[in-house]
């Protein structure tokens, strides 16, 4: 098979840090390439390389066989390489048409935008993209954007393609309309290199596979000759079994729970009640209204009507230092809007909602501080310099780690986590859920919400909600396929 | 998606929002009207765009750089200091200049360059050094005022080239020349923004500029051209004002920052860059120019007058908020 894209011995360094240490890949022609690493392996850094957007310290990159273009010339990177790149390279600001003509929109004098907007209906056509071209792209939702964006990586006539964890913020349904496209583009000969944490994904669309750790190649494999275990191991560099959830019997007392909750247009009737040391998944599609439910129990929204209750004391709807101050933590959805400062410096961040406690008169002892964020460092193993490094600087499952430690420093009595693990590597996810199971073993009652299935195991129960409603609660032992389908409303 | 979590569809208003300001300007006419005779007359409204004029250039300027995402404080310093520093080096060393014997004709070109040169400062400190645009801008702000003050110590400039003095003076067509200097580029920043590759890379520039980089524009260089184009503006802006006035003070355009910022953001254009259009600062400049005729009008005494500024910015915003359903920025 002749190679379409290689990348040989590339090095790259960000000030101390080595993100490549001559690294190298050799994609064949017409396959699905994955590239597996754990957060900070250095995959990201090699598709800004291989897409012109980095020039590398040292080392080549080649299409079919001859070199790439200089940095400077965007336009024929773009003939040879389009990317889906892990931030979003679309601009809210301006309309689903503009975008997928950036810097196109015309090739000489004045733009006619009648004209630019027949040619982004024709172009969303071509690759059934259904969304309106005269949206403004910040309207749009994560998948709608996504596509906007394969779409016009794809309009450059590029016979290579980049996703880089294109599946992190996707749910079910929409990762299958992912895969769909995948595998049609495919057949028309189309490379691809497929970036995730999901390894099951790897193996369902990809053929071969290229495991980066600690910014070094270590292997490439086809991937049907590489067990599932085999490749944890070359992630971590360590034999590592699947996380084991304990089983453990719930106290009597509850420590969370509504009745009525309602948001008009989001979610009806949600009624549920969490016991000490018990964990109580919430489960459903995107557009079940789980994460509403639970940012709803925390406080980050109000509800239109209906109650809760935390720890026995009934909260202020919609008041997170109330819902805190009766003893609850939670882990936001989105840790870089809602989780984490990421100029204030772990311990800072760590020790948030006790700095109140750390010191007299408003103040806040710096020694106190810096006392409990190394022993929350300790317990949680997050990989710092120090507490005093910023947060911004850690690599996403680190951050996350930092998020819980918040959630966990005043040992709550019910804990709300909404997807603990997107975006986190193997071991860091271990780490994650384990740390809901001891906090729930130290008496707490935990929410978990999630799209992931393995977070959904440590549960002693599922609720499966479907348009905005509980409709199944679903003890312990279910299969994969069982609960999947309660969520998509296949199976009552 | 499902009904479920569909937002409530809003009708497509983005594309007129530039003109969210028109039914108040509509308004303001009409309670001018009622307030007072003189108000809608000729003379009254032209005199109104006069002055507005040199103002509106300045937000035509900040438009531009709070599209592309930046910040300027310093082109308030600009309108005073490139035409006073111009006229210096012209005039005889006995009206108050440098006394280099360089022609009058000169002055305006000198003037433009002395605002490009403050813009390329402005550009090189934040683009190459990555510096914070509004304490760069800040600190220019002062400098520049500075380096008016310290060769004029502080004095008015009165003896003015003939030249300095014709654009900011001058009628055509039973208009001042100015409004329709001013005019003439507002017309082209719409054209340029709202039509040319380069004019919408801004909004690129502003909205996102890893993806504007991504798509190949060349982010450095357009936002550097921004700054010497804002330079140039509040140069040009000064010439106006020098015309208008016959002389170039020490306070020219000293505290006029606040208002260029005001008109901008009612008129619609984002603090935080990629969001606005210069038709909306427009409105914005014409809002404020209004209000401003009418308190003048009514005899509201000039020390009052800023808290009515402060309450208009504020309900515009409330306005807008409601209006557009999405929360200000
Ligand atoms: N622009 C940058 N500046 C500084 N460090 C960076 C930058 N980009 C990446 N890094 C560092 O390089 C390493 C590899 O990062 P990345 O390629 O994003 O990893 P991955 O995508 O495999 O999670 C990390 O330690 C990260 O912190
Ligand atoms: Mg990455």
């Amino acid at each position: 098979m002749k190679t379409h894209v290689e990348a040989r011995n590339v090095v790259k360094r960000f000030g101390s840090t080595v993100a490549l240490n001559g690294a190298s890949i050799a994609i064949a022609e017409g396959e699905t390439h994955a590239l597996l690493g754990r957060n900070g392996a250095g995959k990201s850094t090699l598709v800004s390389i291989l897409t012109g957007l980095q020039r590398p310290d040292a080392g080549e990159v080649l299409f079919s066989g001859e070199a790439a273009p200089a940095l400077a010339d965007r336009d024929a990177w773009r003939r040879q390489v389009a990317c889906v790149y892990q931030k979003p390279t679309i601009i809210p600001t301006l309309t689903v048409a503009e975008n997928l003509f950036l810097n196109r929109q015309t090739d000489s004098g004045m733009i006619k935008w009648r004209a630019l907007r027949a040619r982004a209906r024709e172009l969303l056509a071509t690759y059934e993209v259904d969304v309106d071209a005269e949206a403004l792209t910040g309207d749009l939702d994560v998948e709608q954007r996504q596509l906007v964006e394969i779409a016009r990586a794809l309009s450059f006539g590029a016979r290579f393609i980049i996703l880089d964890e294109p599946t992190a913020r996707l749910d079910g349904p929409a990762i299958e309309r992912l895969f769909v496209r995948m595998r049609a583009l495919r057949e028309q000969g189309v490379t691809m290199m497929y970036i995730s944490h999901h390894l099951d994904e790897v193996y369902e669309i990809c053929q071969s596979v290229t495991v980066f750790r600690d910014a070094r190649h270590v292997l490439t494999r086809p991937v049907a000759d590489l067990p599932h275990d085999d490749l944890v191991t070359a992630m971590t560099g360590e034999a590592t079994v699947a996380y084991e959830s304990r089983t453990r019997t719930p106290g009597e007392k509850v420590v969370l729970s509504s009745a009525g909750l309602t948001l008009a247009g989001r979610y009806q009737d949600v009624d549920l009640s969490v016991r000490s040391g018990e964990v109580v998944g919430l489960a459903g599609s995107a557009s079940s209204g789980k994460v509403g439910v639970a940012e709803t129990l925390v406080g980050l929204r109000k509800a239109d009507s209906g109650t809760v209750v935390v720890n026995g004391a009934r909260v202020k709807p919609g008041d997170v230092p109330a819902a805190l101050k009766a003893g609850l933590g939670f882990v936001p959805e989105d840790r870089h809007h809602e989780g984490f400062v990421p100029l204030l410096s772990v311990g800072e961040n760590a020790t948030i909602p006790i700095a109140r406690r750390l010191g007299r008169f408003g103040t806040v002892s710096p020694a106190k501080r810096r006392g409990k964020a190394v022993q929350l460092i300790k317990e949680l193993d997050i990989k710092t310099e120090g507490p005093d490094q910023p947060v911004g600087d850690l690599s996403g499952g680190n951050a996350q780690k930092v998020v819980f430690a918040r959630a966990l420093v005043d040992d709550p009595a019910a804990l709300v986590v909404i997807n603990p693990t997107a975006g986190v590597d193997v071991k860091a996810k271990q780490a994650l859920l384990g740390a809901v199971e001891d906090a729930v073993e130290r008496g707490a009652g935990a929410v978990v919400v999630s799209d992931e299935l393995d977070d959904l195991r440590i549960c002693d129960r599922v609720l499966v909600m479907f348009h905005g409603r509980i409709v199944k609660d679903v003890p312990r032992g279910w299969t994969d396929h069982e609960l999947v389908a309660v969520m998509e409303g296949i199976q009552p | 998606m499902t009904t479920l979590t569909a937002p409530a569809p809003r009708l497509r208003l983005g594309r007129f929002r530039d003109l969210t300001l028109v039914p108040v300007i509509v308004l303001l006419l009409i309670v001018g009207a009622f307030l007072d005779p003189i108000f809608l007359t000729t003379g009254n409204l032209t005199n109104v765009l006069q002055q507005q004029a040199s103002i509106s250039l300045l937000v035509l300027a900040e438009a531009m750089i709070l599209i592309s995402g930046k910040f300027d404080l310093s082109l308030e310093s600009t309108v005073g200091m490139a035409p006073a520093l111009a006229v210096m080096l012209v005039i005889p060393a006995t009206a108050g200049g440098f006394g280099l014997g360089l022609p009058g004709m000169l002055v305006i070109p000198l003037c433009l360059l002395v605002g490009a040169a403050i813009g390329a400062v402005n550009g090189f400190l934040i683009i190459k050094f990555q510096l914070s645009a509004f304490i760069v801008t800040l600190a220019m702000q002062i400098i520049v005022h500075g380096l008016q003050l310290g060769p004029t110590e502080g004095k008015t400039l009165f003896e003015l080239p003939e030249s300095m003095l014709y654009l900011g003076s001058a009628t055509w067509l039973g208009l001042p020349a100015s409004v329709w200097i001013a005019g003439v580029l507002f017309v082209a920043g719409m054209v340029g923004l709202g039509y040319f590759r380069v004019g919408r890379s801004l909004y690129a520039i502003g909205g996102n500029s890893d993806a504007a980089r991504a798509a190949g524009i060349r982010v450095d260089r357009v936002l550097w051209g921004v700054f010497i184009l804002g330079g140039m503006l509040a140069a040009l802006a000064g010439v106006l004002e020098t015309g208008r006035l016959g002389a170039v003070g020490s306070g020219q355009g000293v505290g006029w920052i606040f208002m260029v910022f005001a008109a901008a953001v009612i008129g619609g254009v984002s603090m935080d860059g990629g969001k606005g259009t210069i038709l909306g600062a427009l409105t914005g400049v014409l809002v404020i120019g209004l209000v401003q005729n009418i308190l003048t009008l009514k005899g509201v005494s000039g020390f009052w007058q800023p808290v009515v500024y402060g309450f208009i910015i504020l309900v515009a915003l409330m306005i807008s908020r409601v209006a557009g359903g999405k929360a200000q920025d």
